[in-house]
Formats: C-alpha cells, structure tokens, sequence
C-alpha cells in the first residue's frame, strides 16, 4: 500500500497528474470508500486493500469532464469496463494516468457476518502483500479466523484473469482466484422447468426495493439520463408496486447493457437485498457467446459490438423455441 | 365477440408490424379477404428494429396474451440493415423471457413480406391458436390492469 | 413477566394469526424482511436487522389512494379503504420502534395522515430486545436502550436461546398477551435480568457507542448548511436510494397515478432525496447537484427534524445505510467528519 501512496504522491509532485482517485480509509477495518485526492498530504488517508471492491471506472466519466490528468487505480477487472467505456467515448484516455493496481481476490463483509463473525473490530490478511488465503478478524469475542476464499465476493469465484487490459503501469502481484465454473449458475437456471424458473425468480425479485443501487454503479449504465427516470412513464423506477415492474426493470437493466457489460459483478456486490443480478447479465453474456461468437466486453477498446453489429447468417430469434 | 356467451379465452396479441413490408401485407391480407383472429392489434412502427425491448413488455403488463413481431424479409428492409440488429434484439430478449420463466411460444418474430398476404394471415391463425393453447398470461402482467 | 418456549413459537404465531394479521421476519431467498406469516413462511427471529426496517407495516413502500373509473361517461372516484383489522409487528428492535416515533411526529400532527393513523390504531408493536448488537450499531447515541425496548411498543420480548420471555406494557398489549395467554407461563425476571446486563456489557465495546453529536440539532442550521466539508463527504455518493429505502425513519414519498387501461390509480411510494427527480415541481427542482440532494439527507435528520420536534434527531442509529451503502458513506461518517472539522 505504502508503495502506491509514494508513487501517486510522486506523480502529484511531478505535474503529471492532478489528482488521485483510490479509496479512503473508512471508520472501520472493512469500509473504505471510493475518493478524490486533491494534494499529497490527502494521500495519507488512502488505502487499498481487500475490502477495496468499489469498481472506481465509473467515476472516471466524471473525472474525465474535470481540468487536468487523473491517477486512478484499477484492478484487473477494472480495466475492462473502463476499456469499454473507452470504447463509448465515455471516459477520455488522455485525461487518465492508469495504474494497474494487483488484486487477490475481494472481501464481502457479509460473508464474513454470516459464518457468525460478529462485532469486527479488524481483519488482518487482506493487504495487497499478505498471501490472502487466511484472514485473522479482531472482534470484540476474541480472535477468529476464516479462509479468504470463503469471504471473497461472488464475482471474484468467477474471476476472469489477473491480466490488466489497459494501464501505464503495474504496481503489485495479482491472482487468479477463479474456482467456479463462470456459466453454472446460469446453466442450473436453464435445466429447470419453466415454472421453477417463474418462482425462482419471483422469489429473488419480490425483494428488490428498487433502490436503484445496481443501476447506479453500474460502469456501463453510464447515460445521463436513464430511461427508468422518465417522468412520462406512468409507472415509476422507484415503486414497489407489484411483481410486473422488478421484472421489467431487472430485464431492461440488463438489455441495455447487454454485449456491453463486462462482468464486473458490481450489481450483485452493491443489492442490499442479495439479489444475484449478475445472473441476468451473464445470462446475455452466455447468450451471446452461443449465438455470435465469444466475446468478452471490454477485452480491447476497438472492434465490433455484438448488439451493434449482424451477419447475414444469424440465427432466427425462433431458435429460443426450437432449442426446447 | 358478444353473441358467445361461454366463457371461452380469447387471447389479446398485439403485433408491431413495420411499415414497408408487415404493414402492407396486412394489408393485402384484408383487401384479398384472407380471415385472420380479430384479437390481432396491429401496431405500426417504421421498422423492426424500432420495436425496443421495452415495448414488448410493457404490451404484456397492460394486458397481451402474445406479442409478435413482423419485419421485411432479412435483406429487403427499407433501411437496408434494420431487421438484422431487431433479429439479434428479439433472440437475446426471447431467450431472457423464457430464462425468467415465461412460457416458450408467447413471443414470436415472422418476416413478412407486402406481398405476403397469405403468409400473414396464416401466421396470425398460428399464433392465435398458440397462444390460445398456452392460455391467459399470468406471468408478465400488472396486477393494477386485471379487472 | 411471562415465558414461552421457543419450540411453541409456531403454536404462538399460528394463534395470534387467527384473529389478526401477523407481520414478522421472514427469510425469502437468503434475506431477512418484515412479511405476513403463513403457515410455510421461515420466520427469522434471530438475524438481528431485518434488510428494510419494519416501518413498511405502517408506511408501506407503495400503497393506492384511490381509484377512478369511468361509468356511463361519469367518472367515479372510488377512495381506498382505512386499513379496519387489527394485526401485530413482531419482533421490532428498540431502533424500529424509535423510528415508528419519529414517523408518528411526521404524520400523526396536523394535518394527519389518515391512511398511517389507521394502520397505528390497528397495528401492535411487539418489540424484541437485541441479544446480540453488532457493529454498526449505534442506537445508544440516540437515548435507545436496545435490551429494554420501550416507548411506543405494547409488549416487550427477550429472546434467549431456550425460552422467549414476555413482557406487556400498554393496553394493547395486555390484550393480545390475554389473546395467547393459554401459550405463556409466569416467570421470574432473573434470565431476562441477566440477558440485560449481556447485552450491555456488548453495547460497551460497541466501535460506534462513543460517537458525540454535539453541535447537531436545530440551532446548527446556518453553520452545518454552509459548511464546506459537504463538497468532500458527498463525492462517492452514487445517488441511489438505498440508504433511504433500509432507513426506518425516513418519511417522503412521492404521488403518482397509473394508467391501468380501464381506469386511473394515483397511488404514492416512498421517494429518496437522493433521487435527481426528488421535489420536481413546474419551474424544475430546487436542488440541482447530488452535493445538495446529499447535504439534504443529514440536515433533514440531525438538524430540521430536531427544529421542528423539541431537538428530537430522526435517526435512531440502526446503522442499516452503514451496513447498506454501496459506497460506505452513512450518518456516522457525516458525523465523524463534523467533529474532527470542529476541532
């Protein structure tokens, strides 16, 4: 972490950037929050480390409309929304001084609560240096510990490599913590009948209070004004009216950023109520893969979209029936 | 509609249908006198491609048994490519539609030509029937619009 | 004092539920919400903060107003029905409860709310003491004793690991403990004694419990308003309404009508001041940048509330936006960066 502070403390001093955008120390071990940092003596609140989840590429459309270069530190998975940012002309590159900043996996709090950790006081185990296998938690029952894995976020089973794919430089070691297969959640899904898939669904989106939490941090749902936010509608994107509108809220959501999203699993870390959301986006995502070809959003920051692009080979939308 | 009292189920469909080609092949379905299911609601749109997700749905929340889609034949769109990025659309949306559970077989697209009459009076008997063998839309409506 | 064992508490809810609706904690799908009981329903007396505090019994996220038709070219207005039957919220904490309090100041004064009034007259408040307060609480800054709940709950409960110990405070409560009184047996106060002096011990090394909101409250208005540390606290804020939605204590909603093809429902739902369309009138909206509609959120809570209500805060330290937020931003940060600027 040190090694990060000095360097973007150098980078401030040196003209080269403005400012820093990292995460600052929260008032407990587990909660930093994504921040600007105008000066060097700012930086002394700075802090990376395994809690540090906050996908800082979407305030980069922000920071792109300010004077002046922005140091911003991104993970491995970072990176592929902030290409494909790149890609809408949404974040400006040469407003950016990227550091590839190494990752070992990221920490749910939550999932530390609910193998009954409680009272926190500090978590030791998720520097950038430390190995990351074991956490040891401080709370106010004594000592306990817990393997890193079991505390990571869902997104970071499914991890899709520790390589950045855009940055000026790299400062930390990274790990593949992939141990899940990406696509079985989505697969388990399909194998059921049509009237599980209706309750299941029905059960996860009857607690959506329509906080609208997904949507925002979404780096891709990046418009200025979302369509949920009409006021011509004669619905509203923050009733809780009945079963009809999640729905249609939860499918938009994802079709707009379908052939876009990188799966970056901030939907699912951000719901207060633990909807796996990223099931609706991976399940485009496998979609796509079956029926254009593998594609990953955001892998570079150039060549054709799925959703903006044809063959004259495509499939008919009839294959959805006939595939049974 | 009126004179059959029983209580059979007559399914609401509402069809986008695009301009150049769907639209005038309805046409040509009423002005050669080809019978198709009064329960068929044309909608025009400029395009295929016009018809946005969200259409779609918010036909089933106000009350839509079945929704269809009809464009030009790939390759004869008035806009020259439209019906090609609708044909990606309505895969990826059909496919979420039947993942969340929806019966296969409430949505379908059909490329229609002006010249189609047959073929669009056919296809809207087919659909009916579908639909009406799939029964009422439970699934995707709003409570607030059922009686 | 009476008790109950816990392997009765079915027996308990189902009797209760045969003469009134039964709001609990329900777990659906991993998550633990306040719902009405049913028979095959998980209730989750144990999870200790409920997702969406329990002020939807009262003041639900959406709920209609009235209906219009039209019938024989007339249109007929058909308002909703006050809420008639009586029910019970079991197993509010001593947070939920202050927040019911800080609700009633808000739509029992003039003019009254008639929709929340009847749901208050038919609803009773069975609050549980918290055995086991983590650490995003912080209730004991706002006078709340979370092992005593008190105030405007009818029956207080204690629940520990064999039995449920039972407590009625209120007429209404008394009558729905002589409703189940076939269920409950006498018992002394030693084990609830005991699970009181547990929970405080906790409370105690709680990180949370030394937070000071000196220089909060209603005379603070010009100075915290003006104050340039809100240009820096509101930064990571991603205007979603999260911290709204889970607070018990928040209280704007919105009027909307629906089209339901055959008529009109104007309805209302709860509004987040985090929202870009939060008080939009004709001329626009008065608050134009997330910085306002944030700066919004704390004075509403820890300075106009306390104005209009004998210094009363609406924040009753639950610590649900702490543990919610996805940018880690809460109350208790805003109050933390005051008192360092302070000194």
């Amino acid at each position: 972490m040190q090694e990060l502070i000095n360097r973007a403390k150098e980078l401030l001093n040196d003209g080269t950037v403005v400012r820093v955008l990292g995460w600052k120390a929260g008032d407990m071990p587990y909660n930093p929050e994504p921040a600007f940092f105008n000066s060097p003596e700012a930086l002394d609140e700075f802090v990376y480390n395994g809690f540090c989840g906050a996908n800082l590429s979407k305030y980069m459309i922000e920071a792109s409309t300010l004077e002046g270069k922005t140091l911003v530190f991104l993970k491995p998975c970072d990176t592929y929304s902030f290409n494909q940012l790149l890609y809408e002309h949404r974040v400006d590159r040469d407003k950016a001084y990227i550091i590839g900043v190494g990752c070992k996996g990221k920490l749910d709090i939550e999932m530390i609560k609910a193998q009954g950790i409680k009272g926190i006081r500090g978590v030791k185990g998720a520097e950038l240096t430390d190995d990351c296998e074991t956490l040891t938690i401080d709370t106010i029952y004594g000592e306990k510990t817990c393997s890193f894995s079991s505390a990571m976020l869902g997104r970071c089973h499914v991890c899709k490599g520790k390589e950045h794919k855009i940055y000026d430089e790299i400062i930390g070691e990274s790990k593949d913590t992939q141990d899940q297969e990406r696509f079985a959640g989505v697969e388990f899904i399909e194998s059921m009948t049509p009237e599980e898939k209706f309750e299941f669904f029905q059960k996860e989106l009857s607690k959506c209070i329509r906080c609208n939490a997904c949507r925002n941090v979404c780096p891709a749902c990046s418009c200025r004004k979302c369509v949920f936010d009409s006021n011509k509608f004669d619905s509203t994107q923050k009733a809780n009216v009945d079963s009809f509108e999640e729905k249609m809220f939860h499918i938009i959501r994802a079709f707009h950023v379908a052939g876009r999203c990188t799966d970056c699993g901030e939907c699912s870390r951000v719901c207060p109520q633990g909807i796996p959301l990223h099931l609706f986006n991976r399940k485009f995502i496998k979609d796509i893969n079956e029926f254009y070809g593998d594609f990953t959003a955001g892998e570079t920051a150039d060549g054709d979209r799925p959703l903006t692009s044809f063959t004259f080979e495509d499939v008919e939308p009839s294959i959805v029936t006939e595939r049974g | 509609m009126s004179i059959n009292q029983n209580e059979e189920f007559t399914p609401k469909i509402v069809a986008f249908c695009c301009n150049w080609c769907s639209y005038a092949g309805a046409d040509l379905a009423g002005s050669s006198r080809l019978a198709y299911p009064a329960d068929v609601k044309i909608i025009r749109v400029p395009c295929s491609c016009r018809v946005n997700p969200m259409f779609i749905l918010r036909a089933f929340e106000k009350g839509a048994d079945g929704v269809i889609l009809c464009g030009c034949h790939p390759g004869d769109c008035h806009y020259s490519t439209g019906n090609y990025y609708a044909r990606r659309r309505m895969t990826l949306l059909f496919s979420m539609l039947d993942f969340i559970g929806v019966e296969n077989g409430r949505t379908r697209v059909e490329w229609v030509s002006a010249a189609e009459g047959v073929k669009f009076s056919t296809t809207m008997n087919e659909f009916v029937e579908k639909i009406r063998s799939l029964g009422k839309n439970v699934r995707l409506g709003d409570l607030r619009c059922k009686n | 004092m009476y008790k109950i064992a816990k392997e009765n508490l079915s027996a308990l809810f189902r009797e209760i539920s045969k003469t009134q609706e039964l709001y609990l904690p329900i777990k659906t799908a991993g998550k633990v919400n306040f719902g009405a009981w049913t028979e095959d329903c998980e209730v989750d007396i144990d999870t200790l903060k409920s997702v969406k505090s329990p002020k939807d019994a009262f003041f639900p996220q959406s709920e209609n107003l009235y209906t219009c038709t039209t019938e024989d070219k007339k249109i007929k207005i058909t308002p909703e029905e006050l809420k008639s039957q009586d029910f019970v919220v079991f197993g509010m904490k001593g947070c939920d409860v202050q927040g019911v309090e800080v609700l009633d100041k808000v739509f029992l004064s003039n003019p009254v709310d008639s929709f929340y009034q009847a749901r208050r007259n038919h609803g009773t408040i069975v609050a549980m003491a918290c055995s086991e307060p983590e650490d995003s609480c912080f209730c004991k800054v706002f006078g709340i004793d979370c092992a005593n709940p008190q105030g405007i709950a009818d029956v207080a409960v204690w629940n520990t690991p064999d039995y449920l110990y039972w407590n009625a405070l209120t007429p209404k409560g008394e009558k729905l403990t002589a409703a189940v009184s076939e269920l409950l047996t006498e018992s002394d106060e030693t084990a609830v004694n005991s699970l009181k002096d547990d929970i405080h011990n906790i409370v105690e090394k709680l990180p949370y419990m030394d937070l000071s909101l000196d220089g909060w409250g209603g005379d603070a208005l010009d100075e915290k308003f003006n104050s340039p540390i809100w240009e820096e606290l509101y930064k990571p804020c991603l205007a979603c309404g999260t911290c709204t939605f889970v607070c018990p204590t928040c209280q704007c909603y919105d009027i909307r009508d629906y089209d339901t093809g055959h008529g009109v429902q104007r309805y209302r739902c709860w509004d987040s001041c985090m929202y870009s369309d939060f008080t939009m009138m004709a001329h626009g909206n008065n608050r134009t940048s997330q910085m306002q509609r944030y700066r919004q959120r704390f004075m509403h809570k820890l300075v106009y509330y306390p104005a209009n209500n004998d210094g009363m805060f609406s924040c009753v330290g639950c610590g649900r936006c702490v543990d919610k937020c996805p940018s880690s931003l809460n109350i208790v940060k805003v109050i933390k960066a005051f008192s360092k600027e302070g000194k």
